[in-house]
């Protein structure tokens, strides 16, 4: 049971739809699902009808309803695939979105026991995050545990969670060479750990699992890197990394947290990392890009609010990484738009949302 | 990576010592033999040198007493502490091997969730052994463990990694708590098995704690000065996390990693934390200051070994710190006869990692 203040009608559960028949999904979820709000948004790629069992409280969100908010003003943007969720986070007016991949369902720890993620994840969010200083028994805020000797005093109340990153027992969220190379390996090791990522230390945020304050994290999540040959899995992307490491570097100027652990998804075995492999090489060597310039960028004193933070991050992008290829410049200019339309259509909770026709 | 056919514990056999500081007894060492025996052990005996410390049979081993340290180090040996478990860097500075594996008289040998024994000994020699990730954190833990490995979104050119200096385990039952907390939480026991290894990154600081270590004496010997602590001195407790402030900017300037997490041992002793107020408290209002001198802490490029490295730090200390408190002058003049015994006692060139194209971060 969740030990915070936080209510079930704060929670959006975002789910973006890649396949259609979301049935034995949302079976599978129903247990922890069913007490809170989902936004389902389906891919507008996907031809056929969904296929969602009775008994939810839900949004369905579909390429009309994206066409209608979004418009042609936004050109830039790209919804398609894995990047369709982020409609939801633009959607929802609740402060706290848990978002999961379609092929996830939930797992059990390492006693047996079912894993209740949505409920770690709001714990992990509700609880302060402690990125000025490594406690080396993990988030100090668990029961059971506490600050170790010679923690300062003064930096034991931490400071706000932005996002929590959860992770994978089974197919682990490897990329494509890495789970060629080992295609039997299997994560079977649960780490019953949560602990905050350090201040200036920076991540592979990975999207399969994640759930954020929306307020202060919405605006740095959304379509930006999108590689040329995206596909339909995992392995053929990276835009959640380089939303990730935006996050990051906002929430370290911004003095606040990332945690990153439990909970655990199951996710089921899916998809072939060879013949993702021969596809695209793409997202692997832009990283070697993408990390260096995340780890120099130093945002100025007067950026104070996450969509601040994120027209400085454009501006640099603009700068240093627009021509050593043009994905770059594309996502600087998705990044853009992406906060005009946050602050259009985005921000603010419990004002209406336009209407959902 | 498959390992070796051949046990990585038995590999380093002639490579590692394990230097416990004791004052009373090493009859906890019955418990470690299985995994203790193979090892050279120093002793390095706190208190009263006239009392005899029996170690058990069977242990192949080399005890210091203070008279021992005295006439060893001469005037030098001021710098070691007395009547404080900080007195074991003396064994650091003597041993001859490139591990060193350090863990307290009241540390035990701890189950792993299916109630196997755990040879911490092995867990350190792995960690030492495979390469550290400070520059970009990896969601899955230590990559180079069995059955774990990069996320997508790591960039190759960072997964060859850096050799690891430091190896920093955990304990079960009796938790390295101050003493506020011990005073608060009297009853609280970790018994949270968190199966994982992590490096900490770079430009993170954490409080390094003694009871289970163990390091690269060959890289960051030089940098485990465990300080001016117990008799005579206005703290105590707080020697192993001086050593792991300084240890950690060095290896962060050399490019080193640093990681923690497994192993557990079982910690069986709590101390009395009416003894540890008084001896940590100067310590939590120092700490506040100390911490933000070590987060801004930065070394020139010139210093390219860990010597030069500790002595500008130890400048630094003096400079900055004596407004906090006389204490910490006394302490930067001990830093630095920390490393003039050491390189008297270590004479030789290739003691200390000493990189020749000067390309310290």
């Amino acid at each position: 049971m969740s030990q915070t203040n936080i209510g079930d009608d704060e929670v959006d559960i975002v789910i973006g739809a890649l396949h259609a028949d979301l049935t034995s999904f949302l079976n599978e979820w129903r247990p922890l699902f069913s007490r809170f709000h989902l936004i389902i948004v389906k891919d507008p790629d996907l031809r056929e009808e969904l296929k969602i069992p009775e008994g939810f409280n839900l949004h369905v969100y579909t390429k009309s309803d994206i066409d209608r908010v979004v418009g042609s003003s936004y050109t830039a943007i790209n919804f398609s695939g894995y990047s369709c969720r982020y409609f939801g986070y633009l959607m929802s007016r609740k402060k706290y979105i848990f978002s999961v991949d379609d092929d996830c369902i939930p797992a059990k720890d390492d006693k047996g026991l079912s894993v209740d993620a949505v409920d770690q994840h709001i714990t992990n969010l509700a609880t302060p995050a402690t990125p000025f200083f490594f406690n080396t028994l993990y988030d100090p805020f668990r029961k059971g545990t506490d600050f170790v000797r010679g923690y300062p005093f003064s930096l034991r109340s931490g400071v706000t969670c932005a996002l929590s990153c959860g992770l994978w027992l089974n197919l682990a969220d490897h990329d494509a060479p890495t789970q060629a190379l080992k295609p039997g390996h299997r994560n079977s090791r649960y780490v019953d750990a949560v602990l905050t990522v350090p201040a200036r230390a920076l991540m592979p945020v990975s999207g399969v699992n994640i759930a954020f304050n929306r307020e202060l994290a919405g605006p740095a999540l959304f379509p930006g890197l999108r590689l040329a040959a995206e596909g339909k899995l995992r392995w053929e992307t990276v835009e959640d990394i380089w939303c990730g490491l935006c996050v990051k570097v906002v929430c370290d100027h911004l003095g606040l947290g990332v945690k990153t652990g439990l909970p655990y998804v199951w996710r089921n075995d899916r998809g072939n990392a060879i013949e993702s492999l021969k596809k695209e090489w793409e997202g692997v060597k832009l990283m070697e890009e993408v990390v260096p310039f995340f780890q120099s960028v130093r945002l100025s004193q007067a950026a104070v609010t996450t969509e601040d933070c994120m027209l400085e991050i454009v501006a640099l992008v603009k700068e240093r990484l627009a021509t050593l290829d043009p994905v770059f410049a594309r996502a600087a200019q998705a990044m853009a738009d992406w906060i005009k339309l946050w602050k259009a259509v985005g921000s603010g909770s419990g004002s209406s949302r336009p209407s959902n026709g | 990576m498959a390992a070796a056919s051949v046990k990585p514990a038995l590999l380093l056999k002639d490579e590692l010592d394990i230097v416990i500081p004791t004052i009373r007894n090493l009859d906890f060492l019955e418990m470690w033999r299985p995994f203790f025996e193979p090892y050279h052990l120093i002793i390095v005996q706190d208190g009263d040198p006239s009392k005899t410390i029996k170690v058990p049979e069977g242990f192949d081993y080399e005890l210091y007493n203070r008279n021992d340290i005295n006439r060893i180090l001469g005037p030098k040996a001021s710098c070691i502490s007395f009547k404080d478990s900080a007195c074991r860097c003396f064994g650091y500075m003597v041993s001859k091997k490139k591990y060193i594996f350090t863990i307290d008289d009241d540390c035990f040998v701890a189950k792993d969730p299916s109630g196997k024994d755990i040879n911490a000994l092995e867990q350190h020699i792995k960690n030492l052994l495979t390469p550290s990730t400070p520059f970009f954190f990896n969601t899955l833990y230590d990559p180079y463990r069995d059955g774990a490995d990069f996320v997508r979104g790591y960039p190759f050119s960072l997964r060859e990694g850096v050799p690891t200096a430091v190896s920093h385990g955990l304990w079960l039952n009796i938790p390295d708590y101050d003493a506020p907390t011990q005073l608060v939480k009297p009853r609280e026991r970790n018994t949270r098995y968190v199966d994982a290894v992590l490096t900490v990154p770079k430009g993170t600081l954490f409080p390094m704690c003694g009871m289970n270590l163990a390091f690269n004496r060959e890289l960051i010997g030089p940098a485990m000065y465990f300080g001016l602590m117990g008799d005579g001195q206005p703290i105590g407790r707080y020697d192993d996390m001086w050593a792991g402030w300084c240890m950690k900017v060095i290896c962060d300037h050399l490019g080193w990693g640093v990681k923690t997490g497994l192993p557990y041992i079982w910690h069986s002793k709590a101390s009395n934390p009416f003894v540890n107020l008084k001896k940590e408290y100067s310590g939590i209002y120092w700490q506040e200051e100390l911490i933000p001198f070590f987060q801004a802490a930065t070394l020139p490029k010139e210093c390219t070994t860990v010597q030069q490295c500790y002595l500008e730090l130890s400048k630094q200390v003096k400079a900055k710190l004596e407004k906090v408190d006389p204490y910490f002058v006394k302490l930067a003049d001990a830093m630095i006869t920390w490393i003039e015994a050491w390189d008297e006692l270590n004479p030789s060139a290739g003691d200390s990692a000493n990189l020749t194209n000067g390309s310290a971060k």
